[in-house]
Protein backbone atom coordinates (compact mmCIF):
# COMPACT_ATOMS: atom_id res chain seq x y z
CA UNK A 1 0.00 0.00 0.00
CA UNK A 2 0.64 3.68 -0.26
CA UNK A 3 1.69 6.01 2.41
CA UNK A 4 2.73 9.99 2.37
CA UNK A 5 5.39 10.35 5.09
CA UNK A 6 6.16 13.72 5.51
CA UNK A 7 4.78 14.84 2.09
CA UNK A 8 6.95 11.74 0.59
CA UNK A 9 4.82 9.24 -1.16
CA UNK A 10 6.35 5.44 0.07
CA UNK A 11 5.40 1.97 -0.52
CA UNK A 12 4.58 -0.54 2.91
CA UNK A 13 3.44 -3.99 2.83
CA UNK A 14 -0.56 -4.00 4.47
CA UNK A 15 -1.04 -3.98 8.48
CA UNK A 16 1.88 -1.76 8.66
CA UNK A 17 1.65 -0.04 12.25
CA UNK A 18 2.84 3.21 13.52
CA UNK A 19 5.40 1.74 14.66
CA UNK A 20 6.48 -0.40 11.75
CA UNK A 21 6.53 2.90 9.86
CA UNK A 22 9.02 4.21 12.60
CA UNK A 23 11.22 1.01 12.44
CA UNK A 24 11.30 1.47 8.75
CA UNK A 25 12.60 5.04 9.14
CA UNK A 26 15.26 4.32 11.59
CA UNK A 27 13.54 5.28 14.50
CA UNK A 28 13.11 2.94 17.81
CA UNK A 29 9.80 3.47 18.64
CA UNK A 30 10.11 2.16 22.16
CA UNK A 31 12.69 4.43 23.02
CA UNK A 32 12.09 7.59 21.08
CA UNK A 33 12.02 11.07 22.63
CA UNK A 34 11.34 14.46 21.28
CA UNK A 35 8.78 12.70 18.38
CA UNK A 36 5.66 13.27 17.50
CA UNK A 37 3.14 11.67 14.90
CA UNK A 38 0.33 12.87 13.45
CA UNK A 39 -1.88 10.50 11.04
CA UNK A 40 -4.31 12.60 8.42
CA UNK A 41 -4.00 15.67 10.70
CA UNK A 42 -4.68 13.73 14.10
CA UNK A 43 -2.47 13.04 16.61
CA UNK A 44 -1.62 9.55 17.38
CA UNK A 45 -0.56 9.38 20.81
CA UNK A 46 2.77 7.36 21.77
CA UNK A 47 1.04 4.73 23.76
CA UNK A 48 -1.16 4.00 20.42
CA UNK A 49 2.16 3.78 18.10
CA UNK A 50 1.96 -0.54 18.26
CA UNK A 51 -1.37 -1.17 17.65
CA UNK A 52 -2.32 2.01 14.98
CA UNK A 53 -2.78 0.19 11.76
CA UNK A 54 -2.62 2.23 8.63
CA UNK A 55 -4.69 2.36 5.45
CA UNK A 56 -3.36 2.92 2.00
CA UNK A 57 -3.76 6.42 1.03
CA UNK A 58 -3.08 7.87 4.48
CA UNK A 59 -0.96 10.56 5.47
CA UNK A 60 1.78 10.73 8.08
CA UNK A 61 3.96 13.56 9.73
CA UNK A 62 6.51 12.78 11.75
CA UNK A 63 7.90 15.75 13.28
CA UNK A 64 10.62 16.82 16.29
CA UNK A 65 11.63 20.36 17.18
CA UNK A 66 14.46 22.35 14.95
CA UNK A 67 15.95 25.46 15.02
CA UNK A 68 13.14 28.04 15.69
CA UNK A 69 12.07 31.62 16.79
CA UNK B 1 16.66 11.32 19.70
CA UNK B 2 17.86 8.53 22.08
CA UNK B 3 19.84 10.90 24.43
CA UNK B 4 19.24 10.46 28.00
CA UNK B 5 19.78 14.32 28.73
CA UNK B 6 16.38 14.81 26.58
CA UNK B 7 14.96 13.59 29.98
CA UNK B 8 16.67 16.42 31.87
CA UNK B 9 15.45 18.94 29.30
CA UNK B 10 12.01 18.06 29.70
CA UNK B 11 11.90 18.61 33.51
CA UNK B 12 14.55 20.91 33.93
CA UNK B 13 16.88 21.57 37.10
CA UNK B 14 14.95 24.95 38.24
CA UNK B 15 17.75 25.20 40.58
CA UNK B 16 20.30 26.29 38.62
CA UNK B 17 21.90 29.80 38.96
CA UNK B 18 21.14 32.47 36.43
CA UNK B 19 21.44 36.26 36.17
CA UNK B 20 19.36 38.21 37.91
CA UNK B 21 17.67 40.69 40.05
CA UNK B 22 17.82 39.30 43.46
CA UNK B 23 13.94 38.53 44.81
CA UNK B 24 12.75 39.62 40.96
CA UNK B 25 10.65 36.80 39.73
CA UNK B 26 7.95 36.39 36.98
CA UNK B 27 5.29 34.03 35.71
CA UNK B 28 4.63 32.13 32.72
CA UNK B 29 1.75 30.02 33.70
CA UNK B 30 3.07 27.51 36.44
CA UNK B 31 6.96 28.71 36.24
CA UNK B 32 8.64 31.13 38.33
CA UNK B 33 11.37 32.55 36.08
CA UNK B 34 14.50 35.01 37.17
CA UNK B 35 15.57 35.48 33.94
CA UNK B 36 13.24 37.87 31.65
CA UNK B 37 15.08 37.72 28.41
CA UNK B 38 13.25 34.60 25.77
CA UNK B 39 15.80 33.33 23.08
CA UNK B 40 15.06 32.10 19.70
CA UNK B 41 17.46 28.74 18.33
CA UNK B 42 17.08 29.97 14.86
CA UNK B 43 19.78 31.16 12.75
CA UNK B 44 22.89 31.25 14.29
CA UNK B 45 26.09 29.85 12.68
CA UNK B 46 26.72 26.55 14.25
CA UNK B 47 25.18 24.63 17.10
CA UNK B 48 28.25 25.65 19.64
CA UNK B 49 27.78 29.50 18.50
CA UNK B 50 24.17 28.95 19.49
CA UNK B 51 24.81 26.82 22.98
CA UNK B 52 27.69 29.50 24.08
CA UNK B 53 25.21 32.42 23.05
CA UNK B 54 22.66 30.45 25.62
CA UNK B 55 25.10 30.86 28.51
CA UNK B 56 25.87 34.38 27.90
CA UNK B 57 22.00 35.04 27.62
CA UNK B 58 21.30 33.18 30.78
CA UNK B 59 17.96 32.93 29.54
CA UNK B 60 15.74 30.07 31.13
CA UNK B 61 13.46 29.48 28.35
CA UNK B 62 14.63 28.92 24.75
CA UNK B 63 12.24 29.03 21.67
CA UNK B 64 11.87 25.51 18.79
CA UNK B 65 9.97 24.78 16.08
CA UNK B 66 7.95 21.91 15.07
CA UNK B 67 9.33 19.93 12.04
CA UNK B 68 8.89 17.02 9.95
CA UNK B 69 12.21 14.89 10.69
CA UNK B 70 14.69 14.40 7.71
CA UNK B 71 13.71 10.93 6.51
CA UNK B 72 17.03 10.73 4.86
CA UNK B 73 19.84 11.97 7.47
CA UNK B 74 18.70 10.69 10.76
CA UNK B 75 22.86 10.98 11.87
CA UNK B 76 22.72 14.69 13.10
CA UNK B 77 22.46 15.44 16.52
CA UNK B 78 19.32 16.64 17.44
CA UNK B 79 18.61 20.18 18.65
CA UNK B 80 17.16 18.58 21.94
CA UNK B 81 20.06 16.60 22.65
CA UNK B 82 21.92 19.49 22.90
CA UNK B 83 19.38 22.05 24.17
CA UNK B 84 18.97 19.06 27.23
CA UNK B 85 22.78 20.27 28.06
CA UNK B 86 21.56 23.54 28.73
CA UNK B 87 19.33 24.66 32.02
CA UNK B 88 16.02 25.89 30.02
CA UNK B 89 12.87 25.80 29.69
CA UNK B 90 11.93 24.38 25.97
CA UNK B 91 8.74 26.79 24.05
CA UNK B 92 7.94 25.28 21.28
CA UNK B 93 5.99 27.88 18.35
CA UNK B 94 3.46 27.24 15.76
CA UNK B 95 5.83 29.23 13.55
CA UNK B 96 4.76 28.95 10.08
CA UNK B 97 0.97 28.34 10.42
CA UNK B 98 -1.63 30.42 8.78
CA UNK B 99 -4.74 29.03 10.08
CA UNK B 100 -5.92 28.16 13.42
CA UNK B 101 -6.46 24.60 12.09
CA UNK B 102 -2.58 23.96 11.52
CA UNK B 103 -1.68 26.00 14.65
CA UNK B 104 -3.59 24.02 16.86
CA UNK B 105 -2.38 20.70 14.98
CA UNK B 106 0.93 21.88 15.74
CA UNK B 107 0.55 22.50 19.07
CA UNK B 108 -0.78 19.17 19.44
CA UNK B 109 2.11 17.93 17.86
CA UNK B 110 4.25 19.73 20.17
CA UNK B 111 2.94 18.58 23.42
CA UNK B 112 3.04 15.19 22.34
CA UNK B 113 6.52 15.27 21.49
CA UNK B 114 8.11 17.63 24.04
CA UNK B 115 5.72 16.86 26.99
CA UNK B 116 5.09 20.65 27.32
CA UNK B 117 1.90 22.52 27.86
CA UNK B 118 3.70 25.70 26.84
CA UNK B 119 3.08 26.71 23.49
CA UNK B 120 4.16 30.20 21.83
CA UNK B 121 1.12 30.68 19.48
CA UNK B 122 2.02 31.95 15.83
CA UNK B 123 -0.44 32.52 13.33
CA UNK B 124 0.75 34.79 10.67
CA UNK B 125 -1.20 36.18 7.81
CA UNK B 126 1.60 36.54 4.75
CA UNK B 127 4.85 35.65 4.68
CA UNK B 128 6.09 38.88 3.65
CA UNK B 129 5.51 40.75 6.58
CA UNK B 130 5.13 37.65 8.61
CA UNK B 131 2.39 39.78 10.66
CA UNK B 132 -0.01 37.94 12.58
CA UNK B 133 -3.35 37.05 11.98
CA UNK B 134 -5.88 38.47 14.34
CA UNK B 135 -9.17 36.66 13.46
CA UNK B 136 -6.99 32.89 13.34
CA UNK B 137 -4.79 33.96 15.88
CA UNK B 138 -7.74 34.81 18.70
CA UNK B 139 -9.29 31.12 17.28
CA UNK B 140 -6.60 29.22 18.11
CA UNK B 141 -5.88 31.04 21.18
CA UNK B 142 -9.20 30.26 22.24
CA UNK B 143 -9.35 26.56 21.53
CA UNK B 144 -5.78 25.87 23.03
CA UNK B 145 -6.45 27.60 26.37
CA UNK B 146 -9.63 25.16 26.63
CA UNK B 147 -7.58 21.96 25.75
CA UNK B 148 -5.54 22.97 28.58
CA UNK B 149 -2.53 24.60 26.84
CA UNK B 150 -0.51 27.05 28.67
CA UNK B 151 -0.16 29.94 25.42
CA UNK B 152 2.03 32.32 24.97
CA UNK B 153 0.42 34.53 22.10
CA UNK B 154 2.54 36.48 19.40
CA UNK B 155 0.54 39.07 18.16
CA UNK B 156 0.53 42.57 16.51
CA UNK B 157 0.57 45.33 18.60
CA UNK B 158 -3.27 46.32 18.61
CA UNK B 159 -4.37 47.00 22.16
CA UNK B 160 -7.76 45.29 21.70
CA UNK B 161 -6.84 42.37 20.19
CA UNK B 162 -3.91 41.70 23.42
CA UNK B 163 -6.75 42.71 25.66
CA UNK B 164 -8.88 39.92 24.34
CA UNK B 165 -5.98 37.38 24.56
CA UNK B 166 -5.47 38.61 27.74
CA UNK B 167 -9.01 37.81 29.06
CA UNK B 168 -9.26 34.36 26.79
CA UNK B 169 -6.64 33.18 29.47
CA UNK B 170 -3.24 33.27 27.57
CA UNK B 171 -0.45 32.47 29.92
CA UNK B 172 1.24 35.68 28.20
CA UNK B 173 0.54 38.43 25.43
CA UNK B 174 3.39 38.85 23.45
CA UNK B 175 3.14 42.12 21.06
CA UNK B 176 5.82 42.62 18.48
CA UNK B 177 8.14 45.57 18.83
CA UNK B 178 8.10 45.62 14.56
CA UNK B 179 7.94 42.38 11.88
CA UNK B 180 9.53 39.16 12.71
CA UNK B 181 13.68 39.15 11.83
CA UNK B 182 13.46 43.20 10.38
CA UNK B 183 15.29 44.82 13.41
CA UNK B 184 13.62 47.62 13.52
CA UNK B 185 13.28 47.90 17.16
CA UNK B 186 10.09 49.54 18.54
CA UNK B 187 8.40 51.23 16.35
CA UNK B 188 4.85 52.20 17.84
CA UNK B 189 5.96 52.30 21.82
CA UNK B 190 2.81 54.35 22.55
CA UNK B 191 0.97 51.02 21.39
CA UNK B 192 2.99 48.90 23.81
CA UNK B 193 2.88 51.18 26.45
CA UNK B 194 -1.08 51.35 25.80
CA UNK B 195 -1.13 47.38 26.23
CA UNK B 196 0.94 47.48 29.55
CA UNK B 197 -1.33 49.78 31.27
CA UNK B 198 -4.60 48.10 29.96
CA UNK B 199 -3.49 44.53 30.97
CA UNK B 200 -2.42 43.49 34.24
CA UNK B 201 -3.67 39.45 34.33
CA UNK B 202 -1.20 38.21 32.51
CA UNK B 203 2.57 38.19 31.86
CA UNK B 204 3.78 41.04 28.71
CA UNK B 205 6.55 40.07 26.80
CA UNK B 206 7.94 41.84 23.91
CA UNK B 207 8.61 39.36 20.84
CA UNK B 208 9.83 40.04 17.48
CA UNK B 209 11.85 43.13 15.86
CA UNK B 210 14.73 43.58 18.62
CA UNK B 211 17.36 44.59 16.73
CA UNK B 212 19.96 45.75 19.54
CA UNK B 213 20.29 45.94 23.25
CA UNK B 214 18.68 49.41 23.00
CA UNK B 215 15.51 47.94 22.43
CA UNK B 216 15.65 45.56 24.65
CA UNK B 217 16.21 48.05 27.51
CA UNK B 218 13.35 50.08 25.97
CA UNK B 219 11.10 47.31 25.99
CA UNK B 220 12.01 46.73 29.42
CA UNK B 221 11.34 50.34 30.63
CA UNK B 222 8.15 50.42 29.47
CA UNK B 223 7.14 47.16 32.35
CA UNK B 224 7.42 44.44 30.21
CA UNK B 225 7.54 41.42 31.80
CA UNK B 226 9.99 40.15 28.91
CA UNK B 227 11.62 40.20 25.92
CA UNK B 228 12.05 37.56 23.35
CA UNK B 229 14.87 38.02 21.53
CA UNK B 230 16.47 36.01 18.52
CA UNK B 231 17.40 37.12 14.74
CA UNK B 232 19.73 40.02 16.84
CA UNK B 233 21.55 37.31 18.61
CA UNK B 234 21.90 35.10 16.34
CA UNK B 235 22.38 36.91 13.12
CA UNK B 236 24.98 39.16 15.37
CA UNK B 237 28.96 39.26 13.99
CA UNK B 238 28.84 37.64 17.77
CA UNK B 239 25.86 36.26 18.91
CA UNK B 240 27.80 35.30 21.86
CA UNK B 241 28.55 39.03 22.90
CA UNK B 242 25.29 40.03 22.07
CA UNK B 243 23.28 37.47 23.87
CA UNK B 244 25.31 39.21 27.01
CA UNK B 245 24.50 42.70 25.38
CA UNK B 246 20.83 41.49 25.75
CA UNK B 247 20.87 40.27 29.05
CA UNK B 248 22.41 43.36 30.29
CA UNK B 249 20.12 45.49 28.77
CA UNK B 250 16.91 43.45 29.84
CA UNK B 251 18.31 43.56 33.65
CA UNK B 252 19.22 47.52 32.98
CA UNK B 253 15.49 48.12 31.69
CA UNK B 254 13.43 46.41 34.47
CA UNK B 255 15.74 47.89 36.85
CA UNK B 256 14.98 51.34 35.10
CA UNK B 257 11.25 50.19 34.91
CA UNK B 258 11.65 49.22 38.79
CA UNK B 259 13.54 52.39 39.75
CA UNK B 260 11.02 55.16 37.98
CA UNK B 261 12.29 57.32 35.59
CA UNK B 262 11.25 61.12 36.16
CA UNK B 263 8.51 62.83 34.01
CA UNK B 264 9.34 64.64 30.73
CA UNK B 265 9.29 67.96 30.55
CA UNK B 266 9.61 70.37 27.53
CA UNK B 267 11.91 72.80 28.99
CA UNK B 268 15.17 72.24 31.00
CA UNK B 269 15.00 72.27 35.29
CA UNK B 270 18.39 73.23 36.32
CA UNK B 271 19.60 70.59 38.64
CA UNK B 272 22.26 72.62 40.20
CA UNK B 273 20.90 75.10 43.16
CA UNK B 274 19.86 78.58 41.61
CA UNK B 275 20.48 80.65 44.74
CA UNK B 276 23.90 81.48 45.56
CA UNK B 277 25.79 81.57 42.13
CA UNK B 278 28.18 83.47 41.70
CA UNK B 279 28.19 87.22 40.60
CA UNK B 280 24.44 87.07 41.14
CA UNK B 281 22.59 89.78 42.47
CA UNK B 282 21.61 90.15 46.09
CA UNK B 283 19.33 92.18 47.74
CA UNK B 284 19.97 93.15 51.72
CA UNK B 285 17.18 94.67 53.39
Amino acid sequence: MHLTVNGTERQFKNETTVSDLLRSIQIDPASARGIAVALNDRIVRKADWESKVLSDGDRVEVVTAQQGG
Amino acid sequence: MQDKNIDRLIKPDYSQPVAGIDGDFWHLGPLKLRSRLLVGTSGFPNPLTMMEAFTASASQMVTVAIRRINLKDRSEESLLSMLSKAPVHILPNTAGCYTAKEAILVAELAREALETDFIKLEVIGDDETLLPDSEELLKAARELVSAGFIVMAYTNDDPIVCKKLASLGCAAVMPLASPIGSGMGLVNPYNLELIRDQISECSLVVDAGIGTASDAALAMELGYDGVLVNSAISGAKHPMKMAAAMRNAVLAGRFAFTAGRIPRRFYARASSPLEGRVGSVTQEN
